[in-house]
This record gives C-alpha cells, structure tokens and sequence, in this order.
C-alpha cells in the first residue's frame, strides 16, 4: 500500500498531472482572496502565473503546498491530495516562499545539509547531491560563507540549491527573480531553465514580471482578484487579448489594469523585505 | 504474483509491516529532531558573546543579592546556608529568563520565510519543536558552569560528584525545554515581536517570584505557596537543591520533579505542534 516516490503521480492519480485543483477557494472573513480555480498544470512543464499585487498567487502556492487550508475545494499535488495525504505532497515537492527563506546564521553548506537531513536524503548521498546541488547553482566557491553575506542573487540561487536537494516533482517559486538586478535576475532564470531539463520537474512560477513570463513559462495564466483571467502560451494570450503586440498589452485587456498600479503598503514593504539582504 | 496469501502469513506481514513502520517514523523523527537542534547549536557557537551576557544576571543575583541576604539572615534556610540555598535558585532561574524569550526566535524565522520552508517539508512537527527545545537545554548548560563555578567562589559548598552533576544537567536540560517550549507556545500566538517581548517581561517575574527559587515554601503564605505547587519551576529548583546542596532532601520527591516536569513538557510539545502551522497563517 506503500507507493514509492517515484511512481506517485501515475499510480494513484492515473493521469499525468502536476497540478490538479477543483473549485479551489480561500477566504480570509469575508474577503474571498482565491475564487473557486479549476486548473490542470501538466508535468514538466515551466508554469508562469501572472497577476498583481494582491491578485491571489501566494494564496494559491500556499494552499498547494500545504500551509494554508482551502475553504472550500480539491487540489492534488503530484497526485495526492493536499488535505487527506499532505505528507505524501510534502515529499515530492519544493518550496521557495516569497520571503527570504535561507537561514542566515548559517553557511551555504549547512543550509543545504539541513534540507538534506529533514528530507530524509540517505546519509550516503547527501554530501555528493548537496555538492552537485551547490555546483549547478554556481555556489561552490562561496558554500562556506555565513548566507547573510550573500547577495540577494546568491541567496536565491541557495534557496534553489535547497529546494531541489530532494528531487521534487514539482517546485514551486514565489516570485524568484523579486528584487534582483538584472544580471541576477538572467543567472536564476538560467538556473531556472537548466533545472527543467536536468530534473524534468514541473516549475510554477509566480511573478510580476512579463519578460520574465515570456522568457522561462511555456504556459501562462493571468490571475485576477482570485481567479483565473485567461490562460495558455505566451503566443495564444496576445491573440486571445486581440492581437496584443506584447504580454504586457494583453495583461491589460484581461486585467483592465497595468501591472504597474496598485500596490498597497503591505505589499511593497514584502517586496522591500526580500529585497534586502538577510539578517 | 501469489495473490493467495494465506490469513496467517498475511497477519504475519502485517504485524511485520508496522513494526517497520514504526521504525521508520522513529528514525525520522529523531533524525529531523536532532537536524533542528544541529542547527540552532551551530548558531550558538558562532554567538560566544551572548555567553557573557547571559552571565550578568546571574552574577548580580548571586553575587549582590545572595551575599546580602546570606548576611542579614533574614531569610530561615534551615540548616542550609542562604548562599548554598541561593545558588540551585539563581541557576533555575536564569535557565527560566534565557528560556522564556527563546520564542523570539520562532518569529524572526516566521516573518522570513525559513518557517514556512521547514512546515513544507517533510519534517514532523514535533520534531521540529523538540529540536529546539533541546537546543534551548544545550544553551543552559553554559548557565550551569558559570552559576557553579560562582557559587564556589563565593564559597557555597556543592556536591560534586559525578552522579549529582550528571543529574543537575539532566534537570536543566529538561527545564530549559521546557520554558523554552512555552515560550515557542507563546510565539505562536502573539505573532509578533513587540507583543511577545511585552508579555515575555509580564510572565518572568510572577513565574519567578511564585516559586521557591529564592526563599522556601515553608515561608509563602498559602495562596503563594498554592500558586507555587503549580509552577514547573517550583519543581524545578526543588530537584536542582537536591542535587547540588550536601545533606539536602528532595522536598517533593525528584521522580515527582521530573514527572510533573516531563509531563508539562509534553503537553506544551503537544500545543506547540498544533500551533506551529497555525502561526504562519
Ligand atoms: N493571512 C491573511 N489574512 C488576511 N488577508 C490576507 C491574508 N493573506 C493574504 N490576504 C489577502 O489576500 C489577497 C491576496 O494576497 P496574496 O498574497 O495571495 O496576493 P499575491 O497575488 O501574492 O500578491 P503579491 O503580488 O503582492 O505577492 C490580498 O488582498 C491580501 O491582503
Ligand atoms: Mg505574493
């Protein structure tokens, strides 16, 4: 009655998902922040989910991951079901919030150990999978400085090394790129990109960012005020939104707002957090 | 495949299946435990400042107030000397002041997101919880030796045997884990820190003074004495005596110390579990 790690998704769910939800729905009292999503995201697959400030994103992941209870509605991530067997969903994924996330009392080796260890990552492999894990994120050099000396690239770059330690069906990032410069930004989207091809997990993204969106997602949808406003590849949303010349127009014709607007001080002051430097 | 098991192999596998089961959960559980505690141990190496900070208290406690009041008497110790009476008292008592803001960590690591990282994983939560707790215990045992080595000096006389000193340890690291844990418990539910600081300040003082750390029980008046049979560190202090003063008798008992002690200590493991995914909500 076991299922093991790897045959999870087709065993018990019998179809090639990452990421299945029905009628998914949060409320915080009477302010609906998550509104009934129906939304498939297939393996493999770089999952871009756009919207802005406020829109529901971090709501959503945080339901997937199993921090946040839906009020009402189904998900099942890498097959199982995220109320009735969040363990089993813990297990096959990884999680990069959108807050700073690496340890910064720690060096960048320890940080991965200690991922390395709570996943349970036999004691065998654990130094060559975080040694590997340190080299593709192009951190062998500087895994034995205290992380809170890192550069906000580098600790995006930690927080992937960790994520990915297990070899997770699906990671999810909570806007990765938030903050960086843009030399940063290119080498997480590099390591973003070279993550997929070597692991083949399926990648959801959140973001601000329409180049971000129309760099690294194959598929993209616009959320709005807790739902979902269009979805599909970058092409099909600027012809659904009219024959949009860029994302950005197209995000406008769904939204009816640019992504520049709104922004209440809650949010900006997130963003200024995981902006800044650790501890 | 043999899909026709006989019953009794089947029981058999069965039975075989949740002992490994079993296993399996315990070596995970003390496996994440020991990861938690790992980590906070490392951070505690790096900080030796803290060391001497943690220190004043208890040199102001037992060098001015002990010396002072060993002096005028005032205070019916029986036959033990105030100082050897002090200095169990000073010892539980900056275990209790170190522990009881311990959750301070908890929100730090909640308004960043590495707690967030920690609940998406695997990890059980108590396993989470006792990590820390231990590593709150790790953290006394540096207390132990400066109180100690204080007391001497002054010229308390402590036991020192092997047994006496293994046995204060134990005790420490059990009430350290355990203030510490109501203090994650507290963290959990206040959520931030100005809050936590304020009520952290609110609860010192009465669990302090509520207790028999600096003057007996036999003198409290008897709502006091009543609060103080209630207080872990009433227990606490009790068991530290024991051990550590020549010729002294456990009041309560010590396996009624660690009892009590053990007990509150799993519950508060029991809430902090329940509560710590609820305080990144
Ligand atoms: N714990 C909470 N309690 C009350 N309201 C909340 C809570 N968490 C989120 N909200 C509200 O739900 C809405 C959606 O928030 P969420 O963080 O999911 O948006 P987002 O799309 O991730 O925004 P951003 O781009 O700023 O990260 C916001 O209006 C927010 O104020
Ligand atoms: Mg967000």
């Amino acid at each position: 009655m076991t299922t093991s790690a790897d045959t999870g998704i087709f065993s018990v769910s019998g179809e090639r998902a990452a990421i299945e939800t029905r009628g998914l729905t949060r409320r915080f009292g009477d302010f609906t922040a998550v509104d009934g999503l129906d939304l498939t995201i297939p393996d493999g697959v770089i999952f871009g989910l756009l919207g802005p400030n406020g829109a529901g994103k971090t709501t959503f992941i945080r339901m997937l991951v199993t921090l946040l209870p839906p009020t009402s509605g189904e998900a099942r991530v890498a097959g199982f079901d995220i109320r009735r067997e969040p363990r089993e969903v813990r297990r096959r994924i990884g999680y990069i919030p959108q807050l700073l996330s690496a340890d910064g009392g720690l060096t960048g080796y320890e940080n991965l150990m200690t991922m390395a260890r709570l996943y349970g990552v036999p004691r065998s492999e654990r130094r060559e999978r975080v040694r590997d894990a340190l080299s593709a994120m192009g951190l062998s050099e500087t895994a034995g400085l205290l992380a809170r000396n890192y550069s906000g690239g580098m600790i995006r770059r930690l927080e992937i090394a960790q994520a990915i330690l297990h070899r997770p069906r699906v990671l999810f990032m909570d806007e990765p790129t938030v903050g960086l410069d843009p030399v940063a930004r290119r080498a997480v989207w590099e390591s973003v990109r070279s993550l997929r091809e070597s692991s083949g997990a399926a990648i959801i993204i959140t973001t601000h960012y329409m180049e971000e969106a129309e760099e690294l997602c194959s598929r993209v949808a616009i959320m709005h005020r807790g739902g979902i406003a269009a979805i599909g590849t970058v092409e099909s949303l600027k012809e659904e939104a009219g024959g949009a010349e860029s994302l950005d127009e197209a995000f406008v014709h769904f939204t009816g707002s640019s992504m520049e607007s709104g922004g209440r001080y809650r949010d900006i002051a997130q963003v200024r957090k995981t902006a800044s430097r650790l501890g | 495949m043999t899909s026709h098991k006989s019953a009794r192999q089947q029981a058999g596998s069965d039975r075989q299946g949740l002992a490994s089961l079993i296993f399996r959960v315990l070596a995970d559980f003390f496996r994440q435990t020991a990861t938690i505690l790992w980590v906070e141990t490392v951070k505690i190496r790096r900080d030796p400042f803290s060391l001497f900070t943690r220190a004043v208290q208890p040199v102001l406690w037992l060098g001015v107030f002990g010396t002072v009041m060993a002096r005028t008497r005032a205070i019916p110790t029986g036959s033990v000397g105030y100082l050897e009476f002090m200095v169990p008292g000073v010892l539980a008592q900056s275990v209790l002041f170190l522990s009881i803001f311990y959750g301070i960590s908890l929100i730090w690591e909640k308004d960043l997101g590495i707690l967030s990282k920690y609940l998406a994983s695997p990890a059980y939560r108590p396993a989470l919880v006792t990590g820390k707790a231990l590593a709150a215990g790790v953290r006394a045992l540096s207390q132990a030796v400066v109180v100690c080595v204080l007391g001497l000096l002054l010229g308390a006389r402590l036991v020192l045997t092997p047994s006496s000193i293994l046995g204060v340890l134990f005790f420490l690291m059990l009430g350290a884990a355990l203030f510490s844990t109501f203090s994650l418990v507290i963290a959990c539910l206040v959520k931030t820190r100005e809050r936590f600081m304020g009520i952290g300040q609110v609860l010192t003082m009465p669990l302090f003074f509520a207790s028999n750390a600096i003057y007996p029980l036999s003198v409290m008046p008897g709502w006091l004495r009543t609060l103080s049979s209630g207080n872990p560190l009433t227990y606490q202090v009790d068991a530290l005596r024991a051990l550590m003063i020549p010729g002294a008798r456990s009041a309560m008992g010590l396996g009624v110390d660690f009892a009590m002690e053990a007990a509150v200590f799993a519950v508060l493991v029991g809430i902090g579990s329940w509560l710590y995914p609820k305080s990144i909500r």
